[in-house]
């Protein structure tokens, strides 16, 4: 793998040469929330570890696959493919975790058969990854998604007054190339011994305790202790957030609307969430899953155990959003904690 | 199976109805045709495969196919009244199109069946997936052992194909047997055929079943599987070779939306057809 130095300094200089590679996008705080927004200004563009906000509240995916959009266009005969639109995005500030994320979308969406509209935005999308300092939610060092080694472009190591950026891909090479001046290849040994040191300063970061040895197995074991489920269902509200901001969360569902002419419609496609009553409920009115304590356990198969069968992983990378998005803290942290037989509880605050 | 990489995969082409009839008074049977610039589509399917058919801005649904794949060039569809897409399909007339995508699923294990005795057993509605899979074994009877079907259905009025079943029980190319939750017949033509009872109560009439070259194909409502699975087990035959086609809710068909996922399978890709071996690994398949 390539690997470059850039100046703190000159960082700014890169929003020119992103531009040309598409819209530039970097988490920012908006309204105390921060979020994936279009920047269009060298002002606001930042690498750092310390600058850019913690944790967007909806991760990549709602570049990869929009909250909702429209997949066809039709009339009486015809369905066709509605045309899609996409920007090329050059994404920044994207963390180890959410990048382990979308390399989980990537297996999801393109295995057996390949979901034309993400691909197209995925081709689309540049990943600019960077370093962060983990806070007390945080727990992708216990997941093994603290390390990011591929699925980026680049990535982006803060070591103070400058930063050590990683190439993952042929894009990314290119944009080296475009700024090629601002890039230095020359890798000292005082460079290695900063990074070395910032990989144990960043380690003691993570406060957070959560105990994931076994916890496949214990899903498996413990999946008709109903008392643990319950005690969850009895709390969960159907809300569906802890879906919407999970970054390996991909189901949708799909409705037909027609115009005012009647004549002709669209069939739009929006997140769903299997937390929602009628997530499993078939025409007639029968319901796969009517309690909430069936519908949350399927969402914690789905996170801690059965990724493992269809890719290899679980799909849980330790960003610690449900914890800090569920109303009533129903998060990977309290049931990975109660399937341990222990009750201490990591409330948000 | 479509090309894994279609960037049509969710684009539905176009088919026209050219007969549709009632099977009682909320199912309908749709016969249907590619239509227009679709004319040279030819539609390969397996029976028990499904397809996702839609109604003219009321969405989009999996059905499963009705005809058997020995009888090219019409898909068949037998459709409950039981929703908004449903309730769309029941005002079209001949002519009329509907969008079609698939088909999808895995489909009864035929390479498993062929040269072995069947039993088939449906309940309800289940009949109409099934119907694809006899009329194909009848199609090529000699490549199947006996072939034996037990329909259940709540009255006589919800017996659904009534005719050919008819038919079918004079026929001696298949041992066939109805029955009736309340059995109460008025026409004629039903007197003392049909019994009264589930299908769980025919099995005492099935003589010389040879578990060691029976295979099992079940389909109707949820509740059924247990207690027709259990009768099957009886009968010593392998629970690998008892399958099972299963509904689920589905919006794509393809692996992608959600809906139908147990476990860390998805119906629409590893089912609807699964085998009883498969359902004692997997929670709350049935």
């Amino acid at each position: 793998m390539r690997v470059y130095k850039i100046s703190k300094q000159d960082e700014k200089k890169l929003f020119k040469v992103l531009e040309k590679f598409g819209e530039v996008w970097l988490p920012v705080k908006k309204g105390g929330k921060c979020t994936f927004s279009r920047i269009y200004s060298e002002d606001r563009l930042t690498f750092s570890q310390t600058e850019i906000c913690n944790r967007p509240l909806l991760p990549l995916k709602k570049l990869l696959l929009p909250p909702e959009f429209n997949t066809l266009d039709f009339n009486a005969e015809r369905y066709n493919r509605a045309e899609q639109n996409v920007p090329s995005r050059v994404v920044v500030g994207s963390h180890a975790c959410d990048i382990h994320g979308v390399n989980i979308l990537d297996k999801f969406y393109t295995t057996d058969f390949i979901d034309p509209f993400y691909r197209e935005r995925r081709k689309k999308t540049i990943i600019i990854g960077t370093s962060c300092e983990p806070d007390e939610y945080c727990f992708c060092n216990k997941t093994n998604t603290n390390i990011i080694e591929e699925g980026y472009d680049l990535f982006f190591n803060d070591l103070g007054h400058y930063y050590l950026v990683w190439v993952g891909s042929s894009k990314g090479d290119d944009i080296i190339r475009e700024g090629d001046d601002l890039f230095d290849e020359n890798i000292t040994d005082k460079i290695i011994g900063d990074f070395i040191n910032w990989r144990k300063v960043n380690e003691n970061f993570f406060t957070n305790d959560i105990d994931f040895y076994g916890v496949t197995d214990l899903m498996e074991l413990k999946y008709n202790d109903n008392e643990l489920w319950e005690y969850f269902g009895d709390k969960c509200l159907s809300c569906g957030q802890c879906t919407m901001v999970c970054p390996t969360c991909t189901c949708f569902n799909v409705i037909d609307d027609l115009e005012v002419n009647k004549n002709e419609g669209h069939r739009r496609r929006y997140w769903d969430s299997c937390m929602f009553k009628d997530y499993s409920m078939v025409a007639g009115g029968h319901n796969f899953r009517k309690t909430r304590a069936e519908r949350l356990k399927l969402w914690y198969t789905h996170k801690l155990k059965a990724f493992i069968g269809q890719f290899g992983n679980p799909s849980c990378v330790g960003c610690g959003r449900c914890i800090v998005t569920c109303p009533v803290d129903i998060n990977v942290y309290n049931v990975v904690s109660r399937l341990k037989g222990q009750e201490k509880e990591l409330i948000r605050k | 199976m479509k090309l894994a990489n279609d960037p049509h995969l969710y684009t539905p082409i176009t088919m026209r109805i050219i007969a549709k009839r009632d099977l009682c008074p909320d199912v309908r049977f749709f016969q249907m045709v590619p239509a227009g610039e679709f004319k040279q589509v030819k539609i390969d399917y397996k029976p028990g495969q499904f397809m996702m058919l839609s109604a003219f801005g009321a969405g989009e649904g999996p059905f499963s196919i009705s005809s058997p794949p020995s009888r090219k060039g019409i898909i068949e569809f037998g459709i409950r009244k039981a929703g908004k897409v449903t309730e769309k399909l029941f005002t079209l007339r001949d002519g009329d199109t509907v969008g079609l995508r698939g088909p999808f699923g895995n489909g009864f294990p035929i390479e498993k069946m062929l040269g072995k005795d069947l039993i088939i057993v449906a309940g309800g509605l289940g009949v109409v997936p099934l119907r694809s899979l006899i009329l194909y074994a009848l199609d090529n009877r000699e490549s199947f052992g006996r072939i034996i079907f037990i329909y259940g259905f709540k009255n006589v009025e919800e017996m659904l194909f009534n005719e050919v079943l008819l038919e079918m029980l004079d026929s001696d190319q298949i041992e066939l047997y109805l029955t009736a939750d309340k059995c109460e017949v008025k026409d004629d033509k039903y007197k003392g055929r049909i019994c009264e009872g589930q299908v769980t109560g025919i099995f005492k009439d099935l003589k010389n079943i040879d578990p060691g070259r029976t295979v099992a194909a079940v389909c109707g409502p949820p509740v059924m599987y247990k207690f027709v699975v259990d009768k099957l087990l009886e009968f010593n035959i392998g629970k690998n070779n008892i399958f099972l086609s299963l509904e689920r809710r589905m919006k794509c068909g393809v692996g992608k939306c959600g809906h139908c996922s147990i476990d860390y399978i998805y119906t629409c890709m590893e089912g609807p057809v699964f085998s009883y071996w498969d359902v004692i690994h997997m929670r709350d398949l049935i």
